[in-house]
C-alpha cells in the first residue's frame, strides 16, 4: 500500500506555542486584552478542577460514569468563548467546558452522569442543546437546526451561528457524513467542530481514517481547518471566524482542533490496555492550561496573587460540586411517565395509575 | 364537497396545514418539483416555494435528523419516507432521537415531526416497497401511530399529525391512494373526528373485525360477503394509543374479535391487541382473539403477494375460525 498524503505534516494554526510565546498567525489575527487572558485561563482551570471532582465523585459513588474532558479544556473553552449569546451549540457528551462557557451549571451536567436527570437544562435559554450519546447524531440536529436559522432570515453581521462538537470517532458515522452533505448543499450556518483527541474509546485515530480529518470537508464542498486545540486563543481565533462566516450566510467549516484525551474514554475505561505511558507523557508538555499561564508570567501580565486567587476559586468550585453533587435529590418514581408524550396518552395514563395503586399498596401494609 | 383520492386528499390537507401555519414545511426525497413518487406533495413546490418544500439529499438518517433540528427551530417539518422500506436507514434517528427528545429533556423541547410513510404491500413492486414496518413504530415510547383508510380521514387527520406537537408516523396505504370518496374541505378543522379515535366503519352484532389502513377496504368487503355473520368493522386509525374504549365496548356486545394486518404476525399489533382484549373482555369472549396477519416471512417476491398478503378470503377464513369455538 501506498499513501502520500496520511504521510504529509498537515498545517496546525498555533497562536500561543507550548512554551507560552505568543506568535500570531497571518490568517487569524486576534486582538485580545491581557484581562481577556486571565478569563480564559480562569475558566481553563476551573474546568478543569470541575472534571477532576467529578472523577472523583465518580470513584466515590455519587455519578454513575463520567466522561472526563482532561486535555481537551483550550478547545472547549476556546470554542466556547468564541459563542454569541444567540448561537446555539450542540454538543457530544464530553462537552463540559462547552457548557461551563453556556452557563450551565455544574450541577446540571452532574444530573444526568448521577442518574437523576437525562439532562435537565433547558436548550433554548443556554443556546446549548442536550448531551447526544449516540456518536454523531447532532451533528444532523445542528444541521437542521442552521436550515432554520436560514428560514426565519436570521443571518449577516448580528446572525445566529450554529456549532455542533464531535469526535474523530463519529468522523466514521454516517450520520455525521450526512450532516456534513446537507450542510453543504443548503448551504447551512453551522461550524462543525471536530477535536480529535486521538482515540476512539480504544481506537487509535488510524482506525478512523486514512486522511487527516480536515481535509475531508473539502470532498463535501466546504472549508477545512486543523487547529491547535490545545491552544485556548488560536481555537478562539479560528472558531470565530468560522462562526462569523456562517452566521455572515457563507456557509459550513470543519475545524479539526488537534488535541489529546488525556483521561480514560470514560471512568469505566481503562486506557493503561491500549496506548502507552510514553505518548502520554509527549502531551502533557503540550499542556493546554500550562502554555497559558507560562505566556501570562513571562510577559508580566499575571501576578502570584492572581494565580492564587484562581486556585482558591477552584477549590471553592470543588466544594460546591461536591455538595451539589451529595445534595441531587432523586427523582420520584412516578416521573419515569413524565413527559413522554406532549399530549394526553391513554396508555402512559393508565399504567401511571397502576403503578401509582401498585406503590401505594406498600405504604397501606406499612412495608415502608 | 370534493371527490377526493386519498394521495389528493393528503394533498390538500397539506397544502391547508401549509396555508394555516407559515412554520409547516414538507421535505423528502423528489417532494418539490417531482411532487413526490406518487404525487402527493404536487404543486406545493410551485406555490409555497423551495424554502418550504425541500428536495433534500437522498439520505433519509439525514432527512429525519435535520427535520428534528428544525423543529427545534420552531418549525413544523413533514417528511415523506418515499417507501416503507426506506425507512430503516432513520431508524437511529427517528428511535433514540426523535422519540425521546420530550422525555430527555424533561418537556422543554418538543419535536413535532410528521413523518410520511407510504407502506404496505399489493403493487407488484421490487423488494424494499411493500412493508409493513408499524410494530417498530408501536414498540416506541415517544411516538404517536396513525393509518388512514379513507380520503377523509387522509385530509383531516394529516392536519391533525401536523398541529400535534408529538411526532406522528402518519401510515399511508399505498395501494389504496387512488380510493376515491366526497370530502368536505370546508368544513371547520375543530368538528374533524380526532386522529385518536377509533371509527365504527360498519356495525355489526356477531364478531368485531378490527383492520387500519389498506386492511380496512378488505374487511369491509369481507362484512359484505359473510351471509353467515353481520360482522362489525372496526377502523382503528390510530395505532398508538389505541382507542380501547371503542375497541372493548365492540367486543363485549359481540363476543368475538378478529385482528387483521398486513405487518407479520408474531410481535405485530394484533398481538398486543389480543392480550389486552383478552384482559379486558375476558369474560365476554366466545373464543380466543383471531389474528390474520402477513407470514412470519421476509415479504415475498411480487408474484406471491397475493399468497402472502391477507386477503378476503383468508379474513373470512379468520372469521369462521372465530365460530368454530
Amino acid at each position: 500500500m501506498s499513501d502520500t498524503t496520511a504521510h504529509e505534516e498537515p498545517e496546525l494554526i498555533q497562536l500561543l506555542t507550548p512554551e507560552g510565546e505568543l506568535t500570531g498567525h497571518p490568517d487569524y489575527p486576534l486582538e485580545i486584552t491581557a484581562d481577556e487572558v486571565r478569563d480564559l485561563y480562569r475558566d481553563l482551570v476551573l474546568v478543569r478542577r470541575f472534571d477532576g471532582e467529578a472523577v472523583s465523585l465518580q470513584r466515590q459513588g455519587e455519578l454513575g460514569l463520567w466522561a472526563s474532558l482532561l486535555g481537551q479544556e483550550a478547545a472547549q473553552i476556546g470554542s466556547g468563548r468564541a459563542l454569541r449569546g444567540h448561537d446555539m451549540a450542540f454538543p457530544s457528551y464530553r462537552e463540559h467546558g462547552v457548557a461551563w462557557c453556556r452557563g450551565i451549571e455544574p450541577e446540571e451536567l452532574l444530573g444526568m452522569f448521577r442518574g437523576v436527570t437525562n439532562g435537565g437544562w433547558d436548550p433554548h435559554e443556554h443556546g446549548f442543546h442536550l448531551y447526544t450519546i449516540v456518536i454523531g447524531s447532532q451533528a444532523l440536529h445542528a444541521t437542521g437546526y442552521a436550515m432554520g436559522v436560514q428560514r426565519d432570515g436570521a443571518l449577516g453581521e448580528d446572525g445566529t451561528a450554529v456549532i455542533t462538537y464531535f469526535g474523530d470517532g463519529a468522523t466514521s458515522q454516517g450520520d455525521t457524513n450526512e450532516a456534513f452533505n446537507f450542510a453543504s448543499v443548503n448551504n447551512a450556518p453551522v461550524v462543525f467542530f471536530c477535536q480529535n483527541n486521538q482515540w476512539a474509546i480504544s481506537e487509535p485515530l488510524e482506525r478512523q481514517a486514512r486522511v487527516p480529518i480536515y481535509k475531508r470537508a473539502s470532498g463535501f464542498g466546504f472549508p477545512g481547518v486543523r487547529v491547535d486545540g490545545n491552544d485556548v486563543l488560536a481555537v478562539l481565533a479560528v472558531t470565530r471566524a468560522a462562526l462569523d462566516n456562517a452566521r455572515e450566510g457563507n456557509g459550513p467549516t470543519l475545524v479539526e482542533a488537534f488535541t489529546y484525551r488525556m483521561g480514560a474514554h470514560t471512568t469505566n475505561d481503562d486506557p493503561t490496555r491500549y496506548r502507552n505511558a510514553a505518548e502520554l507523557e509527549e502531551w502533557k508538555a503540550k499542556d493546554p492550561i500550562l502554555r497559558v499561564r507560562r505566556y501570562l508570567e513571562h510577559n508580566g501580565l499575571a501576578d502570584d496573587a492572581f494565580f492564587a486567587g484562581v486556585d482558591a476559586e477552584a477549590d471553592a468550585l470543588g466544594e460546591k460540586v461536591r455538595t451539589q453533587c451529595r445534595s441531587l435529590p432523586d427523582p420520584e418514581p412516578l416521573d419515569i411517565f413524565h413527559e413522554v408524550y406532549a399530549e394526553p396518552n391513554v396508555h402512559i395514563d393508565r399504567q401511571r395509575a397502576e403503578f401509582a395503586e401498585y406503590l401505594a399498596s406498600f405504604e397501606a401494609e406499612g412495608v415502608r | 364537497m370534493s371527490n377526493l383520492t386519498i394521495g389528493k386528499a393528503v394533498n390538500a390537507g397539506l397544502r391547508a396545514a401549509m396555508e394555516h401555519d407559515p412554520k409547516v414545511l414538507v421535505m423528502g426525497e423528489d417532494v418539490g418539483r417531482l411532487g413526490g413518487v406518487f404525487r402527493v406533495t404536487d404543486g406545493l413546490h410551485k406555490d409555497f416555494g423551495a424554502d418550504r418544500v425541500i428536495d433534500t439529499p437522498l439520505a433519509e438518517s439525514g432527512i429525519v435528523g435535520t427535520a428534528i433540528g428544525m423543529a427545534m427551530r420552531g418549525y413544523r417539518p413533514v417528511v415523506e419516507i418515499q417507501f416503507d422500506g426506506f425507512f430503516f436507514p432513520a431508524a437511529n434517528q427517528t428511535f433514540t432521537q426523535l422519540a425521546k427528545m420530550r422525555r430527555r429533556s424533561a418537556g422543554k423541547l418538543s419535536v413535532p415531526v410528521v413523518m410520511r410513510i407510504p407502506y404496505g404491500g399489493g403493487i407488484g413492486a421490487v423488494e424494499h416497497h411493500s412493508e409493513s414496518p408499524e410494530s417498530y413504530f408501536l414498540h416506541t415510547a415517544g411516538l404517536r401511530v396513525v393509518s388512514v383508510a379513507n380520503a377523509v380521514d387522509a385530509y383531516w387527520m394529516i392536519q391533525q399529525a401536523i398541529r400535534s406537537d408529538d411526532p406522528v408516523i402518519f401510515l399511508e396505504p399505498k395501494r389504496r391512494y387512488y380510493e376515491k370518496a366526497e370530502v368536505d374541505t370546508e368544513a371547520p378543522f375543530a368538528e374533524a373526528v380526532p386522529m385518536g379515535a377509533a371509527r365504527v366503519a360498519r356495525p355489526g352484532t356477531d364478531v368485531t373485525l378490527l383492520a387500519y389502513g389498506p386492511m380496512v377496504k378488505t374487511a369491509l368487503q369481507a362484512a359484505e360477503a359473510d351471509t353467515d355473520h353481520s360482522i362489525e368493522v372496526i377502523d382503528l386509525r390510530s395505532l398508538s394509543p389505541v382507542d380501547y374504549p371503542t375497541v372493548v365496548e365492540s367486543v363485549k356486545r359481540t363476543g368475538r374479535l378478529v385482528v387483521t394486518h398486513e405487518a407479520t404476525l408474531t410481535g405485530g399489533p394484533g398481538a398486543e391487541i389480543a392480550a389486552r382484549i383478552t384482559e379486558e373482555c375476558f369474560y365476554h369472549l366466545e373464543s380466543p382473539v383471531i389474528r390474520v396477519a402477513a407470514f412470519d416471512t421476509p415479504y415475498p417476491q411480487s408474484r406471491l403477494e397475493e399468497h402472502y398478503l391477507p386477503d378476503l378470503d383468508r379474513v373470512l377464513d379468520g372469521v369462521d375460525r372465530a365460530f368454530a369455538y
